[in-house]
């Protein structure tokens, strides 16, 4: 099972099965989004924040 | 026998959109690859390998980057979904409008001005509440209903002083009294695959903003007006948003080129990822039939 620490709470997150680098998951303690950057090992690093012309 | 397509997506997260989209290539067996925009690098003397790709989908959340990946892809002679041209209409509300209005499409009340000074007269000659809108962003960002003129003063002077040059292009539109809710049509070259409801009690009904959906049944007019705003700004795999106006009815609001549908996709069962996915291969087929009969 992957796991990650978050590195801005310290909890350990266990990762689902489907998750897939740049996917971007939320710390279920402290709620910072956090990227998924690797998988072999899993490893996670604090997202980038919202910029301007960031949408749809 | 079946070509193989080598296809590309450039993106900036895996959402659950583009997971959809990944899921969708790899039932396909198609050959693709993931491009991230933070890593990718063009080398204007050196286009090769970026020709190597039949098609390329474009799904960054950076418009900016987005836009100059497509515009460097299609001055390479690669087929883009969508093209530049269509990302630089449809990610520029005053582009779009004026595109909308050229085709002579419903669509808002819309004024522009440069200034604070000539935005705040053309704010006067709405009457209030009036909406001013960041010209570039999406998910409801820095969207501001202007109720009197002290709040349309007050807005206008901060974000001629505190934001980029592009906040001094004043984008005011007329407020809506929308029931509640906005439509978004979910269009794929000529067709319109579904569309929802947009539900808030707020008057940003953004789903990004906690907006909920629901399936809205099309109608001939509805898709009508999808079909002529796709044109409009070129065609391709777009959104196109309709706010209904009490008194004008159904009204083209925006159009996106690189749509969410996190939405869409489980509220109608339409798999949009797939569609997405069809039209890409399409678009690498036509180009390549091209290429064989120019050689």
């Amino acid at each position: 099972m992957n796991t990650v620490v978050c590195p801005e709470c310290e909890a350990e997150i266990t990762l689902e099965a489907s998750t897939e680098v740049g996917e971007i998951i939320v710390c279920p303690d402290c709620g910072v989004d956090l990227e998924i950057t690797a998988l072999n090992p899993a490893a996670c690093q604090l997202a980038p924040m919202e910029q301007e012309d960031w949408g749809e | 026998m079946q070509k193989r397509y080598h296809l590309g997506v450039i993106y900036s997260r895996v959402r659950v959109e583009e997971k959809w989209i990944f899921g969708a290539m790899e039932k396909r067996g198609v050959d693709y690859e993931r491009l991230d925009d933070r890593e990718i690098a063009f080398d204007l003397d050196h286009p090769e390998p970026w020709q190597a790709f039949d098609a390329v989908l474009e799904r960054s959340i950076s418009y900016t980057s987005g836009l100059y990946a497509l515009r460097m892809l299609n001055a390479f002679g690669v087929p883009t979904v969508n093209s530049a041209v269509v990302a630089e209409i449809c990610g520029d509300k005053l582009v779009t409008s004026a595109v909308l209005a050229r085709a002579g499409l419903p669509q808002p009340h819309t004024m522009t001005a440069f200034t604070p000074e000539a935005a705040l007269e053309a704010i006067e000659t709405f009457g209030y509440p009036v909406v001013l809108k960041p010209v570039v962003g999406s998910w409801g960002r820095l969207l501001a209903k202007i109720n009197d003129r002290d709040a349309a003063e007050a807005v206008l002077e901060h974000k001629a002083t505190l934001g980029s040059v592009q906040h001094s292009v004043f984008y005011i539109q007329e407020y809506i009294e929308k029931p509640g809710r906005d439509i978004r049509a979910i269009m794929v070259g000529d067709r319109v695959l579904t569309a929802i409801y947009r539900k808030s009690a707020h008057w940003i009904t953004n789903t990004a903003r906690g907006g909920e959906g629901e399936l809205c049944p099309l109608t001939p007019e509805m898709e009508a007006l999808c079909l002529q705003a796709s044109q409009a700004v070129g065609g391709g795999v777009l959104a196109v948003d309709l706010v209904e106006h009490p008194q004008k009815g159904l009204l083209v609001n925006e159009v996106n080129h690189t749509m969410e549908f996190h939405t869409a996709q489980p509220v109608s069962g339409v798999d949009i990822a797939g569609e997405i996915v069809n039209y890409v291969l399409e678009a690498a087929q036509a180009a390549r039939q091209v290429k064989e009969q120019a050689a």
